[in-house]
């Protein structure tokens, strides 16, 4: 019940994270003034301790569920804004020259250029998130968003060792799934010279 | 005869100054000029690359300026040095890369592809499916050629399309060129910066020096001019 109110919470908040992320990164791209606010404004969240940006969050949304999601949105963002600009910035400028000198249009060229070429390193930030998310996502129990953190919490108030492990292996375990499958996902994936 | 492209006044900043030029349907002009001499610059405000600051370009009778410069860019080949293939398409979807942003049917594109390969001597059999990694550099620019032709375009810009090439291969790929020339009948914009690889394939040379034309004319005229700017060229071939 609590490993899968952990799973909720972290492909919720990837989920969203992606949706946002990744159209921010391109436009980094795009419109190069950009690139230090938003990376800025980014790193800037990533810096806030999480258990202050929950606790911050709470006079927002309340307690629950979704200040839970938003904080853990909030920190998955860099990773991915920041891999989508370095994927596709790092994409070989003769080849872009080529693309827009044959007529392909903006949209075309990231469709069918850039995004295929930085995929590995968009997937790259995306196990970074999705990584950091399990461990960040155990704090959410503290404001009554559930997850394996409840164990946690509940050992540490009690002094007992075995639920803080109850807690904190399930956990560990749940990132080294997530970043196997995604491995897996970009080994399918991702155009690589063979 | 009209012209394919006609060049009038072309300027961009103080990198092209003041260029004209026609180039005609099976005419190769040869821009020759040391590294920063507006010739790279000269291409790309042809097809709008960049956007001239003066001057205009007709290309088939009609004003690039008022093109959509997406549509533009699809009636004109271009070949860059670098060549740019796309390292996660096969050759088989480099090559036909135009024809399928122009939405032809996959069966018309096969048949085009096949003969593309045919025409600068890849075998298709062999070489359709194989990745722009798997090919040496002549194979890789002989693709580059292939593609800029897909959609058939009256106009092939080339930015020193041998450059990379060793220097045997490159003799080969020259002699083949001109093969290509006389088949094609295309009108070339062909961008160098070497003075015998020009006078091998130009109908005319002009010779760019800080973005201005110091020479335009035949081969003929070429080696036959005592302009100062010629002759630096001519001795250090």
């Amino acid at each position: 019940m609590l490993l899968r109110q952990h799973v909720y919470l972290i492909a919720v908040s990837t989920g969203i994270a992606l949706a946002v992320g990744l159209p921010l990164g391109v436009l980094v791209t795009r419109r190069p003034a950009w690139r230090r606010p938003v990376l800025g404004l980014a790193n800037v969240f990533q810096t806030v301790p999480s258990l202050a940006l929950f606790g911050l969050l709470i006079p927002v949304f309340g307690i629950g569920a979704w200040t839970a999601i938003t904080a853990l949105v909030v920190y998955a963002l860099l990773p991915i804004v920041r891999n989508t600009y370095a994927g596709i910035t790092g994409v070989d400028p003769a080849v872009r020259d080529a693309g827009r000198g044959m007529g392909m249009t903006d949209t075309e060229l990231l469709r069918m250029v850039e995004l295929p070429l930085a995929a590995g390193v968009i997937l790259a930030g995306v196990r970074v998130a999705v990584v950091v998310s399990v461990g960040v996502a155990t704090i959410a129990a503290a404001i009554g968003a559930g997850g394996l953190g409840v164990y946690i919490f509940r050992g540490v108030a009690t002094v007992d060792n075995t639920l803080i492990l109850a807690g904190a292996v399930p956990a560990a375990l749940l990132a080294l799934l997530a970043d196997g499958l995604l491995g897996l996902a970009e080994r399918k994936l991702v155009w690589r010279p063979r | 005869m009209t012209a394919v492209l006609a060049a009038h006044d072309l300027r961009y900043g103080d990198r092209v100054a003041g260029v004209s030029f026609t180039i005609g349907a099976g005419e190769t002009l040869v821009l020759l000029g040391r590294s920063g001499s507006g010739k790279t610059t000269t291409l790309k405000l042809i097809n709008r690359l960049l956007e001239p600051t003066g001057g205009q370009v007709v290309v088939a009778g009609e004003r690039t300026a008022t093109i959509d410069p997406t549509r533009l860019r699809r009636r004109i080949g271009y070949v860059i040095q670098e060549v740019g293939l796309f390292p996660h398409f096969t050759v088989a979807a480099n090559v036909g890369l135009v024809p399928r942003l122009e939405h032809w049917g996959a069966e018309r594109i096969a048949v085009r592809v096949r003969e593309l390969l045919t025409l600068v001597g890849l075998e298709p059999d062999r070489f359709a499916e194989r990745y722009p990694h798997q090919l040496s550099g002549g194979q890789r620019q002989r693709v580059g050629v292939a593609r800029a032709l897909a959609a058939d375009p009256p106009l092939l810009l080339l930015d020193e399309p041998f450059g990379a090439l060793d220097p045997i291969t490159r003799v080969e790929m020259q002699r083949e060129f001109r093969g290509l020339q006389a088949r094609l009948g295309k009108a070339m914009a062909f961008v160098t910066h070497d003075v015998r690889e020009g006078l091998l394939l130009a109908t005319r040379i002009g010779l760019l020096e800080a973005g201005r034309l110091a020479f335009l004319g035949t081969p003929d005229e070429f080696r036959a001019s005592d302009l100062p700017e010629v002759r630096k060229f001519l001795e250090a071939a």
